[in-house]
């Protein structure tokens, strides 16, 4: 059936604005965070708060995981932040809305499911992230401005996308024409997109550690970005957002490269052949389970398994970028010429 | 993180033991070998050891995807190798260029999984005795567990306890009587994380023995057949190329024949992708079994018992048709070519005519499926869809050197032959269909179309339905030993009158249901923690609460 090019030309077109909705995001997510005060509050004294039912006050430098931690924590915002707060949800919502229709509209003009090439991948990433942002936005509210991190990164992917990967509406080739497409390009792409969010709390760990370690010590942080540890959430709420994170994303990744090897023993007459695609999903996958390995072993948990954690969204990204587009195998369906 | 001895116990500080993979510690023996073995046994399987064979593994990965890998493209490792002379062998000697079969990488997977080993027995004797032995002691001081509450209950603490057992379904729990009168119930749940915890490990090494079975026992034979030619039964020799497992010998591959393809047909979008490929093809099964007819599509290979039959590739044969000087005409005569630009399948080949005809007689050169010119005035190909088929061939007459007895491709003449003289450039033509090229010695060869090909392959692999169950073990596991919180509820309750060891929440009114009939009264202190990453357990926790405390347990109307 041929490509209708009305609908591929809408879809292009909402795909720019859930960018440029993501953009606005990312803008009021900033606002929330420069009027945010928690952070001078943070700045000048560890927090004393009240952890656990009827339990003995501590002194606790980072720990903001309980509830009450995270209602006391919005009750001291100020309202300027609290509007751009919900103004950067909003956006953020709408974005996703814009950019699920886009891909919908993708589908619709070429008669398939829409992630074939490499935008219509890296799409479905960026939305992948989104949701899973807003799924961790459900169960921690009180990291909401923490979005701005996280859209930076789907920005400058979406961005990538529709420039340097973009693909125009094509149908695919036989290989591609398979179910399993929705299987298992579905199920990667989601496992990505959380990853991604995992890899975003874990860098933010790292600065709120070492701003944390600095205050310990009595020092006062001056490089950034160290000194963005004062307005970040403590160390055990974004390592364990990092960690729930990939371990909800993970059994998801795994049942993705099992669904691709179920794929390329019809395809291509063998469930697995050390393709450079399948060789680096093999190398993701493995250092994932080391991380969530490493978080179980004395002496690597904390800092040592945050490394893990960023080598494993490192190689994922090697994969995507360097795997695609420079080295070739039977997995090139990238759409570059 | 450290509790303190005054710091509440908080769900992030128990340990997150239910991942670890390190067994429980041994005694150690004194001296000599066996503490020797006994202690690089325990190295080996600790979860550090664990930890920097996974990081090995992924490492030793690496090469292995960006280094030619003879396995996927033996021509790719020799240009490789040739371009890169000085260290290129002494990669090639280390294995660099088949990475996954060398003994390096074999080491790494092996380690790992007798490291793996190593921990699941142990924990596998561990999670048995656990789930049959009772929940452990009710500890004194609930209020300092990560969760805590309390309330008053109507009737004597045998009887809340009874009563509260009752409402805890789901929780193995044990009652316990206290010196004091204080009866205890003490709960857990969340078993399910480390048996899906060992069935993951356990299945990962079913994967490994499936994996093995394929790589010793399978094999992969692949042909190329073309149309309307007869094709090949399941044996070594027959196959342009076979792989086989380390254990196969080549004999007694299972009984099947292709007796032909029938019909390769490539179905196009209006603009021009590929659509899909099917090659109708007769084969027969079994000791002489009766001829059958299939489609062998991309993604729909032909599954019979214990062999696969996929497509995976196409092309054309040009036809010609030689007439000699003396008037004989050799219908027929045709080759296959192989595509050189796989978009518009501009393919490259060889047409050998060594038999009833001296000098030998070959044509060398390009077909093109739609053929169209270039701006240098070439012939060049504009589709890869069959439309106006043309060839542009170099003609040479001479020895070609066959009967030589050293290898020669079908797909190009030998150009030591050439270069030697034996055999002589005569012509060269661009012909579409229908038109012929005359040689000097009055020879006229007519171009007559194509026929298309396809390469089938056949394979073999005992390991590879263990491999999918393990698979699918391993994702269940996986959801099991994530999802899964393993908890602990402590109920300590007692009698109403006995002295306030508990920090007793006193504001709390008195349920109805405690006045309205039994004298007794008890006091019920709850405590929980999750024992693996706390999740939403303050959830769960309220919720038992609630159910807990809902109604009075004894009513005496
Ligand atoms: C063992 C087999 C396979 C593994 C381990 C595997 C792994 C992956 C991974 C990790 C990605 C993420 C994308 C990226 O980083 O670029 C991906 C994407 C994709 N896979 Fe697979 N895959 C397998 C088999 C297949 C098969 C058989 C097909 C189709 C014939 C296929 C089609 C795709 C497509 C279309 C994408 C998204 C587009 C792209 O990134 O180019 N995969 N796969």
């Amino acid at each position: 059936m041929p490509v209708n090019a009305g609908l591929a030309t809408l879809s292009d077109h909402m795909f720019t604005w859930s960018i440029i909705l993501y953009s606005v995001a990312l803008i009021a997510y900033c606002g929330e965070y420069a009027f945010g005060r928690r952070g001078k509050v943070a700045a000048t004294s560890p927090e004393r708060e009240l952890v656990g039912a009827g339990g003995p006050s501590v002194i606790k430098v980072g720990s903001m995981s309980g509830a009450k931690a995270g209602g006391s924590d919005r009750s001291r915002r100020a309202p300027q932040a609290q509007r751009f707060g919900r103004l950067a949800v909003a956006a953020t919502v709408a974005g996703l809305a814009v950019q699920l229709t886009s891909l919908a509209l993708r589908g619709a003009a070429t008669h398939r499911w829409p992630w074939g090439n490499m935008y219509e991948f890296a799409s479905v990433v960026g939305a992948a992230a989104v949701i899973a942002y807003l799924v961790v936005l459900v169960r921690l509210p009180q990291v909401r401005y923490l979005g701005m991190f996280l859209l930076f990164p789907v920005v400058v992917l979406l961005f990538l996308a529709g420039t340097v990967l973009y693909a125009p509406a094509e149908p695919l080739v036989p290989a591609l024409r398979s179910y399993w497409i929705a299987i298992h390009v579905t199920t990667i792409s989601i496992g990505t997109g959380i990853f991604m969010v995992s890899f975003v709390a874990t860098l933010l760990y790292l600065v709120r550690r070492r701003w944390e370690l600095a205050v310990e010590a009595g020092r006062t942080p001056t490089r950034f970005p160290v000194t963005l540890g004062s307005r970040l959430p403590g160390t055990d709420i974004l390592d364990r957002m990092a960690y729930r994170t990939v371990a909800f994303g993970f059994p998801i990744y795994t049942f993705g490269i099992i669904a691709g090897a179920i794929w390329a023993e019809a395809a291509w007459g063998r469930y697995w052949g050390w393709d450079p695609k399948e060789t680096w999903a093999f190398i993701t996958w493995v250092v994932y389970a080391a991380y969530l390995h490493a978080r179980a072993t004395a002496g690597w948990r904390g800092t040592a398994a945050a490394r893990v954690n960023m080598v494993a969204f490192a190689t994922m990204i090697f994969n995507f970028f360097v795997i695609n587009m420079v080295v070739s195998g039977l997995h090139s369906y990238a759409g570059l010429t | 993180m450290s509790a303190g001895p005054d710091t509440p116990v908080r769900a992030g500080d128990v340990e997150p033991s239910e991942l670890s993979t390190q067994p429980a510690p041994v005694r150690s023996w004194r001296g000599g070998p066996v503490a020797f073995a006994r202690n690089s046994w325990r190295r080996l399987t600790s979860m550090r050891t664990a930890l920097v064979l996974l990081f090995l593994l992924a490492l030793a990965s690496v090469p292995g995807s960006l280094l030619p890998q003879r396995p996927l493209n033996p021509a790719k490792v020799d240009a490789y190798i040739a371009d890169h002379p000085g260290w290129s062998r002494i990669l090639d000697k280390a294995g660099f260029f088949d990475v996954f079969a060398t003994p390096w990488f074999a080491a790494t997977y092996l380690l790992l999984f007798v490291s793996l080993i190593g921990c699941v027995v142990p924990r596998l004797r561990q999670h048995a005795a656990a789930m049959l032995s009772a929940p452990p002691v009710v500890p004194r001081r609930l209020e300092r567990l990560s969760s805590s509450a309390s309330f008053p209950a109507a009737g004597a603490p045998a009887e809340v306890a009874a009563d509260a057992v009752r409402r805890l379904r789901g929780w193995k729990t044990v009652t316990r009587t206290e010196d004091d009168g204080v009866v205890t119930v003490a709960a857990e749940r969340g078993y399910l994380r480390e048996t899906g915890n060992l069935i993951f490990h356990a299945a990962l090494l079913v994967l490994l023995v499936g994996v093995a079975a394929g790589k010793l026992w399978g094999y992969q034979g692949t042909v190329l057949l073309t149309e309307t030619q007869p094709g090949i039964c399941n044996a070594v020799p027959l196959y342009d190329s076979f792989r086989p497992g380390k254990l196969v010998n080549g004999s007694g591959l299972a009984p099947f024949c292709i007796d032909s393809l029938d019909k390769f047909t490539a179905d196009y979008d209006p603009n021009g992708t590929p659509s899909q490929f099917r090659a109708d093809i007769t084969y027969s099964e079994g000791e002489n079994g009766a001829p059958q007819k299939d489609t062998l599509r991309v993604n729909h290979p032909l599954r019979l018992e214990g062999i696969r039959v996929y497509l995976v590739g196409h092309g054309f044969a040009p036809i010609f048709t030689v007439t000699r000087p003396d008037g004989t005409v050799l219908k027929d005569i045709s080759a296959p070519f192989l595509p050189v630009v796989p978009s518009t399948l501009l393919s490259e080949g060889a047409v050998k005519l060594l038999d009833g005809v001296t000098p030998q007689l070959a044509l060398y050169g390009t077909f093109a499926p739609f053929a169209g010119v270039d701006a240098n005035g070439n012939m060049t190909s504009l589709s890869p869809q069959p439309g106006n088929p043309g060839v542009a061939v170099v003609v040479y007459q001479g020895d070609l050197g066959v009967d030589s007895g050293a290898p020669q491709s079908v797909y190009s003449i030998d150009q030591r032959q050439v270069a030697s003289g034996a055999l002589k450039e005569v012509a060269s033509a661009q012909l579409t269909r229908g038109k012929s090229v005359k040689l000097a010695d009055g020879t006229q060869i007519t171009f007559e179309g194509s026929r298309e090909w396809a390469t089938i392959q056949v394979n073999h692999d005992p390991g590879q339905t263990v491999v999918l169950g393990a698979a699918v073990a391993i994702v269940l596991g996986l959801l099991l030993s994530l999802a899964v919180r393993r908890r602990r509820l402590f109920l300590r309750i007692r009698p109403e009158d006995s002295p306030d060891r508990e920090s007793v929440d006193n504001s709390e009114p008195v349920d109805g249901g405690a006045q309205a009939g039994s004298d007794a009264r008890s006091v019920v202190a709850v405590g929980g923690l999750a024992r693996t990453d706390a999740g939403s357990f303050e959830t769960e926790f309220a919720r038992v609460v609630e159910r807990l405390r809902d109604s009075p347990p004894v009513r005496k109307d």
